[in-house]
């Protein structure tokens, strides 16, 4: 099972790609704990996941070829 | 108001078949209050004015600086020191004298925000910082007033609607749908320090005027409950929908009343583990007793300082130069609005973990108002 995850503006950085894949995720908790355990330096952001174009807030099943979105705020203007 | 039948200032847009003189109409009996008159509210202004809005309102209490220049559109070298509403006023009274342009040079706070939202019919935020977005959001939610939301940083935007119901699925979402938790201040970036590319306020400005236009005529689909994230870089455009949150772990204001009792300063930036002191606590600290107090922001940074002593060291700078400041005193840090005197506080930390330092809450802007008004 592969799971796509696009990575948006600071968080990129953290992670230096705005793309990356991850295998055997079952859903959003595991994803989170696999991100932080790979990137520990994402712990300091708030972010918003989106999963297939939605915003999630709970725990959420992945499925194969799933795309998760990872969004910080901005708050410039 | 009513526009003039044969006025030819209106009619490429009023030849659009859906558009018409129904539309044009509805944006001359509409009012529209645009916060910050920046990199997202200028070009917003622009073509509002532009496009025939009947009443304008403009909050911003900040002054021009030549930094500004090379985003915020509206304004040119003769404006640098000027308060930017009213210099946004008087410009947009240039491009359109046939409607009504409010200008307000203060800040925004929630002790004034319902009595000047209630004058409008739709709010468009091009804020640069989380507490006012987290202030506007709460009184748009409460009062049911369409906000347009837009923030950028570096080659990176976000644009969105909150507070318009979506007629097919009966959901509405607001900021706190998006970002349920304040950011964490240390690792939150403005554009002061993180840089943004010029035009690219200028797109997200004028998505956020567009989408004003169609919420106002009724015309096309507007962006409720959903958010565009776009990227300059790749030229690519992410969008997806937002979800209400259902079990908030953060608690909102519902009503006036809480909204007026809720500390935004404190919602954004003190949570973070670092130690910070209120613009009344430092004028007592300061004069009884010797402390070395440091300003973070860029050499050019306005408002200008002359009334204490204190070390200019930007903050990009602070690592290399940390070694160099004496900290034999307490050190209170302070920037513009108290989140690069975080960061910076959390540095001197890391160094000398035994020192006492602090950052100035609010910053120098919420110093400066403190005091004006004593």
């Amino acid at each position: 099972m592969k799971i796509k995850i696009l990575v948006f503006g600071q968080l990129s950085e953290i992670i230096n790609a705005s793309e990356l894949a991850l295998l055997a995720i079952n859903n959003t908790d595991e994803l989170n704990k696999k991100l932080f355990e790979l990137y520990p330096k994402l712990n300091e952001i708030k972010f918003t996941m989106a999963v297939n174009k939605k915003n999630i807030h709970e725990n959420t099943p992945l499925n194969h070829e799933d795309v998760v979105a990872l969004l910080p705020p901005f708050s410039g203007g | 108001m009513s526009f003039t039948q044969n006025n030819d200032r209106y009619h490429r847009q009023i030849i659009l078949k859906e558009f018409g003189e129904t539309a044009q109409q509805k944006l001359l009996n509409a009012k529209v209050l645009v916060i910050g008159a920046g990199g997202l509210g200028c070009p917003a202004l622009q073509y509002l004015a532009a496009a025939g809005v009947g009443t304008i309102g403009i909050i911003d209490f900040d002054v021009v600086t030549i930094s500004n220049l090379h985003r915020q559109i509206l304004f040119s070298l003769n404006d640098i020191g000027k308060q930017k509403a009213t210099t946004v006023a008087i410009k947009l009274a240039e491009i359109n004298p046939e409607i009504q342009i409010q200008a307000y040079d203060f800040q925004l706070t929630n002790k004034n925000a319902f009595e000047l939202l209630v004058n409008y019919d739709l709010v468009i935020d091009g804020t640069d910082n989380f507490a006012t977005r987290y202030l506007i959001n709460d009184a748009c939610a409460i009062l049911n007033k369409p906000l347009i939301y837009g923030a950028v940083l570096r080659f990176e935007g976000q644009v969105g609607v909150f507070n318009l119901l979506d007629n097919e699925t009966q959901i509405m979402t607001n900021y706190r749908d998006l970002f349920p938790q304040p950011p964490n201040p240390l690792s939150t970036l403005s554009c002061n320090e993180a840089g943004v590319i010029g035009v690219l306020p200028g797109i997200i400005g004028t998505m956020q005027a567009t989408e004003a236009i169609k919420i106002i005529t009724g015309i096309g689909k507007p962006l409720c409950n959903k958010i565009i994230s776009y990227n300059a870089l790749q030229n690519t455009f992410y969008d997806f929908e937002i979800t209400p949150v259902l079990n908030p772990i953060e608690t909102s204001p519902q009503n006036e009343m809480e909204f007026l009792n809720f500390n935004y300063e404190w919602f954004c930036s003190s949570k973070a583990n670092v130690s910070s002191i209120s613009i009344i606590d430092f004028e007592e600290l300061r004069t009884k007793e010797k402390i070395t107090i440091i300003d973070v922001r860029e050499r050019n940074e306005l408002p200008l300082v002359n009334e204490f002593d204190f070390i200019s060291i930007p903050l990009n700078d602070l690592p290399n130069l940390i070694a160099s400041i004496p900290i034999e005193n307490k050190i209170v840090v302070f920037c513009k609005s108290g989140n690069r005197s975080l960061k910076a506080v959390k540095l001197f930390y890391e160094k000398y973990p035994q020192i006492t330092a602090f950052s100035l809450i609010g910053g120098i802007d919420a110093w400066q108002q403190f005091n004006n008004k004593t």
